[in-house]
């Protein structure tokens, strides 16, 4: 019986999204004021009607009903709580009502945030979220309803796949799909600027605080993702360009040019045709990615259950959603305008370049990802293309784009000249050329790679800090140097945050892919192996059970010269009826470095194929990813924004006339 | 369902056409396409390079309590099927019916490479589960499998009466794939003479 009250909730949700999208955008376009205001309420009732049928399936999967198809396929009655409540989106079905769930709050959140905008916009951009929302309800009722059925009901469900049962696999999707349908919000604004044909800055302001957000909820994800990766897969990689990681890291590349391409329509008003397009294109990308990841297109080592029917629902909807999105842009495009004029070097032109090369970073992964599928499309036959293609065409794409994270906050908008940038950056480049010659010595050895790519690393830190200490220097603010650093906004020290983020991460991922060592070996229980100056030793091993599973586990000892580091425990667990075995591999987890264990295959009771590898640095990785994610969301809590949305009810702000200007124009 | 946005941003009053906005959707809509076609297609399909080519020179002993091992030899001249198995794999359970109905049916000889398999353990499979097979090559190094092109078991092929390989199924042959693929190859190989005269 609560099941089906979830389904008929589900129902429920795609008439009031129906509503949603038809009903705001008539009125605005007639005027109606009324009829935009059914946005506002239809948004509350469809994330209402949603988070039951959300509820419902959860709570399924916490009582263990089996007579639900779902549910039977995807847990057991032996897995833990938490597992049974990540497993509510650990297949496709659930991970849809996941989407839709986290689509309708993104909605709710535009209509408590939006009473800064004019009522026009607002309605636009809840009804092009009420057609989204609605074809995503449409897709889990009639191609993946988790609300099915399995009558006469199994005793027991076939469980989670053990790759899943992970905390990461708690975080990783939902933040992942706060990023992917975040950047609807921002396409909405896109549309709903082009459908009231008035893309001005104001547009492009209210646009940025939601697709930074997006952006760093995107960003989490897909550091949890490479994290997840790391740490669970066995193999001791941290990004595999597999096509569903490519398929986040796409739309990631498009929006970080989005979230630049913003600042210079915001602020200069240029740009605009681009941004918008971005805009499009960053949602779009999403899109295409849901596609690449349901419909079976593409093998890749995430096992979405895949259906041609899906596939096919997928690709019509896309059509429909991007189709119509670039129609209308293609209809307006010569009316946007070109906004302030800006010099070939200036920070609009670098902030450009930044964005084609991301841009051009973001097709060619695209590319990567689809060529296999295209020649095959063709008769061309079958090929896979892997990490020799991408990073051949991705790293020296990103070089230029990392060189200008330096020099482009430095520069002035509308006009800057060359030999003053030159001069007031020859010290970051000089202790950025000493470290990057200095480091791989440090490190035990010359590598031109890494020496590479430390220069880049450390340059975008000393360019930063060369930026912040002019600010310092010339700042009009009279008091002590904590006054002075008090008077930078939050945006700006997001900004430089982030970019530091992204020095940190290139030098992780530099230093590991040049200093790291590892050793695939067979080990009997006695044995010791070097590696990276650690000895590792196989003490013994033992059968340990597991609440679902039962595990091999090796004791392996860790010393260097002599003293004892740690003891880590590799194992292989058999979950239930699975036959395959599933490698936990252990981690000694250290800012300077990782070591880390992990079975193969047993070869006879007392000995193991065992990989070891030491990581140098390899956690830089992740931290980059983080400062970057953390220099978003100081950005987004930028005072300027939080002005907007509280001073709403009083009608002194000057966002809020700007929005009535904007709105009386009309 | 976007009916009405587009409607509204087709007309521009005014505004003359410029075709450089029709980009985006013209890439879009060629992308489209291919992801259509692509949909029609099943990625798992993969070709083996082998297909076309003779079977690989090999010569495998029988199982444990076998008398007839599996030569190159043996795979020329007459159309069969040869099914590569393990007692450790658990897909060759799922298709094992399958072959015991492939040998009652008695229209195909069906031979059998036992991969990577200790001489008890294959010996207690073909015991418990029952033998279809007319020859089984013991290759308990798994090296005849690697010039066979054998990436996972089970697979399944089917060589034509001059010992070509004429078709390769990858996991468990499903009744399906039996039905649709393999039988009325095996009917049509049959049919043909032979290419060149032995």
């Amino acid at each position: 019986m609560i099941p089906e009250l979830g389904h008929f909730a589900l129902i429920l949700a795609l008439a009031l999204a129906l509503a949603q999208g038809v009903f705001p955008l008539i009125g605005a376009a007639r005027g109606t004021l009324v009829w935009m205001h059914v946005g506002r309420t239809t948004a509350l009732g469809q994330f209402l009607f949603i988070a039951i049928a959300f509820g419902t399936l959860t709570y399924a999967f916490v009582v263990n009903d089996f007579s639900l198809l779902y549910v039977a396929s995807n847990s057991n009655s032996d897995l833990p709580l938490q597992f049974r409540i990540a497993a509510v989106w650990g297949s496709h079905e659930g991970s849809m009502l996941l989407w839709v769930l986290i689509l309708a709050g993104w909605t709710v959140a535009i209509t408590r945030f939006s009473h800064h905008m004019p009522e026009e916009f607002v309605a636009r951009v809840l009804g092009v979220m009420g057609l989204v929302s609605a074809g995503f309800l449409a897709f889990l009722l009639f191609t993946s309803n988790p609300f099915l059925r399995l009558i006469p009901a199994p005793p027991e469900g076939r469980s989670l796949n053990p790759l899943l049962q992970d905390w990461g696999m708690l975080l990783h999707p939902p933040m992942l799909y706060m990023g992917y349908v975040g950047f609807s919000v921002a396409f909405a604004f896109a549309i709903a600027a082009l459908l009231s044909g008035r893309l001005d800055t104001a547009w492009a302001r209210w646009s940025r605080p939601w697709t930074t957000v997006a952006w760093v909820f995107l960003s989490l994800g897909v550091a949890l993702g490479s994290l997840w990766a790391y740490y669970e897969l066995g193999w001791g990689g941290w990004w595999f360009w597999d096509p569903v990681e490519n398929a986040s890291f796409i739309p990631w590349l498009a929006g970080t040019a989005l979230i630049h391409s913003l600042a210079v329509t915001e602020r200069r008003g240029a740009f605009k045709g681009w941004t918008v397009l971005l805009a499009i294109s960053t949602f779009s990308l999403s899109l295409v990615g849901t596609f690449l990841v349901r419909s079976g297109v593409l093998t890749s080592v995430h096992a979405f259950a895949t259906d041609p029917a899906r596939g096919a629902f997928v690709l019509v909807f896309l059509g429909i959603v991007v189709g119509g999105a670039l129609l209308l842009f293609a209809s307006r495009a010569h009316r946007i305008g070109l906004g302030g004029s800006f010099d070939p070097v200036s920070r609009e032109s670098m902030l450009l370049l930044n964005n084609v090369l991301l841009a051009v970073a973001a097709g060619s992964v695209l590319l990567g990802t689809l060529y296999p599928l295209v020649l095959d499309a063709l008769g061309a036959g079958k090929v896979s293309v892997g990490r020799p293609y991408f990073e051949a065409v991705f790293i020296p794409l990103m070089t230029p784009a990392m060189f200008l994270i330096g020099v482009g906050p430095m520069a002035h908008w509308k006009k800057t000249s060359l030999p003053d940038l030159a001069t007031r950056l020859r010290w970051a480049f000089a202790v950025g050329l000493v470290t990057a010659l200095l480091v791989p010595f440090a490190m035990g050895g010359w590598s031109t790679p890494v020496s590479l790519g430390i220069l880049l690393a450390a340059w975008i830190v000393t360019s930063s800090l060369a930026g912040l200490i002019e600010r310092l220097r010339l700042s009009p603010v009279s008091g002590g140097i904590l006054a002075k650093l008090g008077a930078n906004s939050r945006s700006y020290y997001g900004m430089q945050l982030a970019h530091i983020g992204v020095a940190v991460f290139i030098a992780g991922a530099t230093l590991v892919l040049g200093y790291e060592s590892d050793k695939e070996v067979r080990m009997s229980v006695g044995d010791t192996i070097e590696v990276g100056g650690y000895n590792f030793r196989l003490d013994r091993i033992s059968e340990v059970p597991g609440p679902n599973y039962i595990a091999s586990r090796g004791d392996v000892s860790v010393t260097r010269d002599g003293r004892a580091v740690t003891t880590m425990f590799p194992e292989k667990r058999t979950y239930g009826d699975k036959k395959n075995p599933m490698t936990e591999a252990a981690i000694d987890w250290g800012f300077v470095r990782d070591l880390y264990v992990s079975f193969g295959e047993r070869l006879d009771p007392n000995t193991w194929a065992v990989r070891i590898y030491h990581k140098p640095f390899v956690e830089l990785i992740w931290v980059g990813w983080l400062m970057m994610s953390l220099g978003g969301l100081l950005a987004v809590f930028d005072r300027r924004y939080r002005v907007a949305v509280n001073k709403w009810h009083a009608p002194s702000s000057a966002s809020l006339l700007l929005g009535a200007g904007a709105a009386g124009a009309r | 369902m976007t009916e009405d946005i587009i409607t509204q941003g087709a007309v521009a009053p005014g505004g003359r056409t410029r075709l450089a906005g029709y980009i985006p959707l013209l890439i879009f809509l060629v992308m489209a396409v291919f992801l259509g076609i692509g949909l029609t297609m099943n990625p798992r399909d993969i070709p083996s390079p082998l297909i076309g080519k003779p079977v690989p020179e090999f010569s495998l002993p029988p199982v444990k309590g076998g008398t007839l091992g599996l030569a190159t030899a043996d795979l020329r001249g007459q159309v069969s099927i040869v099914n590569v198995f393990a007692s450790w794999c658990v897909a060759c359970r799922e298709e094992h019916p399958l072959l015991m109905g492939i040998k009652e049916k008695g229209l195909v000889p069906l031979h059998g490479i036992n991969y990577k398999d200790k001489p008890d353990d294959a010996r207690a499979w073909l015991d418990e589960m029952g033998d279809p097979y007319t020859r089984i090559g013991a290759d308990i190094s798994g090296r005849a499998a690697i010039d066979w092109g054998v990436y996972g078991v089970p697979e399944t092929f089917v060589i034509d009466r001059n010992g070509t390989i004429a078709y390769k199924h990858i996991g468990a042959v499903t009744p399906e794939a039996l039905r649709d693929k393999i039988m009325p190859l095996v009917a049509e190989l049959q049919k043909s003479q032979p290419r060149t005269p032995l």
